[in-house]
């Protein structure tokens, strides 16, 4: 392999991994602080226990997702220094808005969350965590804006002498349709892995019967948020096909491995045989739904791929911009069905816990604590098929990934760094789900006894 | 002034900053073995710093990304050339940041043993390559006349460059030996002001042969004026320390700190990054900058928020204010 593939496939794993504990962070914050909010507000102590079980978890998480997110800070420019030069008078901006917008309202507040249960006012305290998970949403907000740029540039101008594109307009790139979309759907995706959590470890402890007063409300909100928030994925996933379609039509023909356009087309929900559209063995299809997702209407036409190529070649010159059609095709789908199939546990939960009901069949216990990887499963497909899908683009029709590598930087040391981080990486992940077993199994914690004291001086019951 | 001088001396900022805050907390993480005997006395240790170091590393993250924004030629160039440094460092802050998260959530010597090296190695390992990389920066290193890096992973490790990292590596040990004895209380308030008195003179003795080399590499007389006042701090902060004012002492190891750095930067400007192969291919505030939109920008966002984050961060230490003693540490 040469520097350019290692490259690409050091950034997949390495982004891909930071976004299995973006979602929990993002979405359990927000929990965590419902919960806290329920015990300031009732003053019942299942919730503040439920907050402190809850709040571990989600730290020991946390702890993974900040000190992944540093080596996605850097690594634009030790790997891709000729995308940095090409794309940093637009793409550094929102970088650095979340450093200085985000990032230390984050982290500064989670300190003071961590550190301050004893020595903040209770309404403080409490604030502290709705602080923190605002920062949470910014972050994303951000981050989301600079890749929504890369999908589909606004409100810049390339400058041929200098061989870069220039920031005309930071409202438009603030703005832009495509975050606007990305943002909603990004977050309820998160909210509803921050719900399944909840219900893969509620389940766990229910199946033994285990402190049922906590982990049975827990379970029915974290049932609530999968399928609230699976309603929302659904919704801005719609709307995102629709600007997808017209921005980069070519993913949504790869999406559906459509060649030919087709008026109206339909979606196949899976297909056996070759995926070059040579022939195909089997198909399961929805007549006119493609059509629908595409352009809203169900007699819409859908360009197809060979199509699109032709187009291409027109305007951006010979070359090949079709991305790996069958990677492109499965994670879609994965995508969706990974997304359904919390939501289905979810709704098999709530159904069987309704009005106080005791009894569930046994497979909802096994089938609730698995709910955990569904979302994880289908976050990492939904990014691996957006970034895939607009290759060979790095910048939609600006830049192409292979133009966007560092020309200094040699193979072997690409290689070593993607060897030494992936093997932190593993290691790190034995390390953290071990830790998240610990805890979850261990249950919520009995409360100990009101400090005693000025605030001040109070032992630190939260410190590390 | 112009934007382009703006943003270098804002990104300089972000590094004093960084230096000033994060500094401390390398030097606690270097000190952990020395000074902590017991494990309830490494938490007292990593507790001083336990609600404020994510927040201080994030001064680093936002001077990555302002040098992304406003010298994406700089950041490009910087981080492809210094490449396996920086991913020794980025390995560094993993581990360390882990570790400070995970050491207590679970009982067993060897659990703990092993995230205690973790934050010894995470903390000295950047402590010492900043400088070394700081170093490189000054001085210049091997950029073609495409400003592309062109030297090489061993000409970084020259001896100029090396006593950059013992700078930094000296400097944080100090300032964390005071910050430590301004933190706590007892015995261990005690320890380290002793500590701080012994590293003292070997820091003073290093920080002065950097310092001197610099002015005679690329001399600039506001630079040399500002690490003639670094010293002087440095001094200060000695004496304090021996008099056992510790805030003062304190404030003095970081007034060092931030005027080396400025000194550093001052010398630098205007170049970014000097080339050794000729000055035609240094890199520059000027050739190196954003647009001006989109500096103004940024600005605009920084006047703004800065002092917000300054704000709450700086409500965070006086929150945390108090003294910590082994006691208050829970058994
Ligand atoms: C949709 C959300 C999202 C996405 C797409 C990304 N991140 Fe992230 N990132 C977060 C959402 C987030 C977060 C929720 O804000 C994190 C996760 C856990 C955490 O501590 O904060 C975070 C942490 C985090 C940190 C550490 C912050 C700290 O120390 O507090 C950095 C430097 C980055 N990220 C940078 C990046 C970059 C450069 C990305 C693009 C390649 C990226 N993240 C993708
Ligand atoms: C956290 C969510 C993200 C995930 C999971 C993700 C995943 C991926 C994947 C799988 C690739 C394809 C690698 C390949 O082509 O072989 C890729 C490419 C790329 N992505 Fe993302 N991405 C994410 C967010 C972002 C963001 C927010 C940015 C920019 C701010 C970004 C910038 C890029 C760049 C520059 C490439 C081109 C390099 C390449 O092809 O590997 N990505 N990403
Ligand atoms: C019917 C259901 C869904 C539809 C129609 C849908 C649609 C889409 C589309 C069109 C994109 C690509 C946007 C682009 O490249 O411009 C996307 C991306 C993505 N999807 Fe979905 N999606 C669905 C369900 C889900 C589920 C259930 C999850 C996770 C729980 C999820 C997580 C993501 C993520 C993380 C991305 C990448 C970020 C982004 O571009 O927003 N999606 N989705």
């Amino acid at each position: 392999m040469d520097a350019l593939d290692l490259a690409r496939w050091q950034f997949g794993v390495i982004t891909v991994y930071h976004f299995l504990f973006v979602p929990i962070t993002i979405g359990m914050s927000v929990l965590v602080a419902g919960l806290q909010t329920a015990w300031v507000r009732t003053g019942k102590e299942q919730y503040l226990r439920a907050t402190k079980f809850w709040g571990k978890l989600f730290l020991i998480n946390f702890a993974i997702g900040v000190v992944t997110g540093i080596v996605q800070e850097f690594q634009f420019g030790m790997n891709w220094s000729d995308y940095s030069r090409f794309v940093g008078d637009i793409f550094g901006a929102p970088l650095a808005m979340e450093g200085l917008l985000a990032f230390f309202l984050e982290s500064t507040f989670l300190g003071l969350w961590i550190f301050g249960w004893d020595r903040l006012p209770r309404k403080l305290h409490l604030a502290t965590i709705w602080i923190a998970a605002i920062g949470t949403w910014l972050s994303a907000y951000f981050i989301l804006a600079a890749n929504s740029w890369m999908q589909h540039p606004v409100g810049y101008e390339f400058n041929e002498a200098r061989g870069r594109a220039e920031l005309k307009s930071i409202g438009a790139v603030l703005t832009n349709s495509t975050t606007l979309v990305t943002f909603p759907h990004t977050i309820a995706a998160c909210l509803l892995t921050g719900g399944a959590v909840l219900v893969a470890v509620s389940a766990w402890h229910l199946k033994r019967r285990n402190q049922v007063d906590v982990f049975r409300p827990s379970l029915k909100l974290g049932a609530w948020v999968v399928l609230i928030a699976g309603v929302g994925v659904l919704i801005t996933g719609d709307l995102q096909a629709r600007i997808m379609t017209e921005q980069q039509p070519m993913k949504m023909a790869a999406a559906e491995a459509l060649y030919d356009t087709a008026k109206p087309a339909g979606f196949s929900i899976f297909t056996i045989g070759s995926l070059d559209g040579s022939e195909e063995v089997a198909s399961v299809r929805i007549p006119s739904l493609l059509s629908f997702m595409a352009t809203g209407s169900p007699g819409g036409e859908v360009e197809g791929i060979n199509n699109i190529q032709g187009e291409y070649e027109q305007k951006y010159g010979p070359g090949d911009y079709k991305p790996n059609i069958p990677v492109t095709y499965w994670s879609f789908r994965l995508m969706i069905g990974f997304g359904g199939l919390a939501m289905l546990v979810a709704l098999a939960a709530l159904w069987f816990t309704r009005k106080g009901r005791s009894t569930a069949p046994k497979w909802l216990w096994p089938a609730g604590i698995f709910a955990i990887g569904a979302p994880l499963a289908a976050n990492s497909f939904g990014w691996i098929f957006t970034e895939l899908g607009r290759q060979p683009w790095a910048v939609f029709g600006l830049l192409k990934t292979t133009d966007g590598v560092s020309p200094t930087v040699g193979a072997g040391t690409v290689a070593t760094s993607f060897a030494v981080l992936t093997l932190l990486y593993g290691v790190l992940a034995v390390i953290e789900v071990g830790l998240f077993l610990k805890y979850a199994r261990a249950g919520a914690p009995e409360l100990p006894a009101e400090a005693e004291g000025e605030p001040d001086d109070r032992p630190l019951a939260f410190a590390y | 002034m112009e934007l382009t001088t703006v943003w270098f001396a804002l990104i300089a900022i972000l590094w004093a900053g960084y230096f000033l805050l994060e500094g401390f907390d390398f030097g606690v993480g270097i000190l952990l073995p020395v000074l902590g005997r017991d494990d309830r006395e490494r938490r007292l240790l990593i507790n001083t710093i336990g609600p404020v170091w994510d927040g201080n590393e994030v001064w680093l993250l936002v001077a990555g990304g302002a040098t992304f924004a406003a010298f994406p030629e700089w950041y490009a160039t910087l981080f492809s050339g210094f490449y396996l440094p920086l991913l020794l460092i980025l390995v560094a802050l993993i581990i360390r940041g882990v570790a400070f998260e995970y050491r207590g959530k679970r009982d067993g010597a060897v659990w703990k043993k092993r995230w205690d090296l973790s934050i010894f190695v995470g903390s000295l390992v950047p402590a010492l390559l900043w400088g070394v990389a700081f170093g490189n920066i000054v001085r210049g290193v091997r950029l073609d006349e495409r400003h592309e890096y062109v030297g090489g992973f061993v000409s970084l490790l020259n001896p100029y460059a090396l006593l950059g990292g013992l700078t930094t590596l000296t400097l944080f040990t100090l300032h964390g030996a005071v910050f430590l004895a301004l933190k706590t209380d007892g015995e261990m308030r005690r320890r380290a002001n002793k500590l701080a008195a012994t590293i003292g003179l070997p820091a003073v003795a290093i920080a002065a042969a950097f310092l001197i080399c610099t002015a005679i590499i690329r001399f600039d007389g506001i630079g040399v004026g500002l690490f003639a006042v670094a010293a002087v701090a440095l001094v200060a902060a000695l004496v304090a320390n021996r008099l056992g004012r510790e805030g003062w002492a304190f404030i003095a190891t970081g007034a060092t700190l931030v005027l080396a750095v400025l000194g550093l930067f001052v010398t630098l400007f205007p170049n970014v990054l000097p080339s050794t192969i000729g000055d035609a291919n240094s890199l520059t505030v000027h050739n190196a900058s954003s647009t001006p939109y989109t500096l103004k920008v940024m600005t605009w966002v920084a006047v703004f928020f800065t002092p917000i984050v300054l704000l709450y961060q700086g409500w965070t230490y006086w929150i945390f204010r108090k003294r910590l003693t082994v006691e208050k540490i829970p058994a």
